[in-house]
């Protein structure tokens, strides 16, 4: 099953690259604020039961994919 | 004296480490590619050192900790030996758990490289025996990840167990955000583990031990190596 991993700074972690591009919608005249960059990493996960590849997905953010110091994720199976 | 120094690929301050420890200290040095399995027989120090291991994919210095060579450090670093990390050394410190926090991109979004001023907060490890507390020493920096980051209750905590080994200061030795480079909290620039023996630290000691290249303000922390292991 393809699975969607979104990893997202967690809330309070400054994000100087978020700023920058925030700045920079700001030059365009957009007026967005609270920009946030994260990283969307997708893969196929062998199995058909959503529950048990989320739980794999899960495992693979706790070993590898994210740093819970600075970093949360959300798991989206498709 | 022998010291390890694991090779990534995108290591880049391996041969900054070996020539500190080899032509200048003198000691019995050897890089350890990554893949191995096993530090040297008798290996007392490892040195972890600065560079893009594997291109700072993922997260810097996350896909090094996972390397077969990571394993043997971290049970060397579990039987009491010594292990330093300089710069992405002590990101991959981070990511394999030896150290506590995070780096994350300077403030500035730059990559910086200047020479910064550090104040000795703990003179009573191996790695900082032959300095004063409070005492400054100026170092190098080069690196674009170096925000020091941590959840504030851990940061308390660290703070209370005297786990900050070097803070950013003015020349003087004055703290202050005006004299972090990187937007690190507390000005902390390099972190000591619970036990004492595994330190890491952003900027480059390893670069500023030679006279011939330059200043040579890293040898405080060779000199505190050496009478760890030698003797004053």
């Amino acid at each position: 099953m393809k699975v969607r991993v979104s990893v997202q700074l967690k809330p309070g972690i400054l994000d100087p690259q978020g700023k920058a591009v925030e700045h920079g919608l700001h030059d365009f005249g957009f007026a967005v604020d609270h920009v946030r960059i994260g990283r969307l990493i997708e893969m196929d996960v062998p199995g058909t039961d959503p529950s048990e590849v989320k739980a794999k997905a899960l495992a693979m953010c706790e070993k590898l994919l994210v740093n819970p110091v600075m970093e949360k994720a959300s798991i989206e199976v498709v | 004296m022998r010291v390890a120094v694991p090779v990534f690929p995108g290591s880049n301050c391996d041969h900054d480490a070996i020539h500190a420890c080899g032509t200048v200290m003198g000691w019995d040095t050897v890089p350890v590619w990554h893949q191995e399995p096993r530090l040297p027989e008798g290996t007392e120090l490892v040195i972890v050192p600065g560079g893009f291991s594997y291109g700072d994919y993922l997260r810097c210095g996350a896909i090094a900790a996972l390397a077969p060579i990571m394993a043997d450090v971290k049970r060397h670093a579990d039987n009491g030996g010594l292990v330093l990390g300089i710069c992405n050394g002590f990101q991959i410190l981070c990511e394999a758990q030896l150290l506590p926090g995070a780096l994350l991109r300077n403030e500035s979004l730059r990559f910086i490289h200047k020479d910064v001023h550090l104040r000795v907060e703990r003179a009573d490890l191996p790695f900082t025996r032959a300095m004063k507390a409070g005492a400054v020493f100026q170092v190098p920096i080069a690196h674009a990840e170096g925000n020091f980051t941590i959840d504030p209750a851990d940061l308390a905590d660290l703070e209370a167990r005297g786990g900050v080994a070097f803070r950013y200061c003015s020349p003087a030795g004055e703290l202050g955000e005006a004299h972090v480079p990187n937007g690190a909290m507390n000005g902390i620039a390099g972190v000591v583990n619970l036990r004492g023996n595994v330190l890491g630290m952003m900027p480059h000691p390893e670069r500023a031990v030679d006279p011939k290249l330059g200043p040579t303000g890293g040898l405080g922390m060779f000199k505190s190596l050496a009478e760890t292991f030698v003797g004053a």
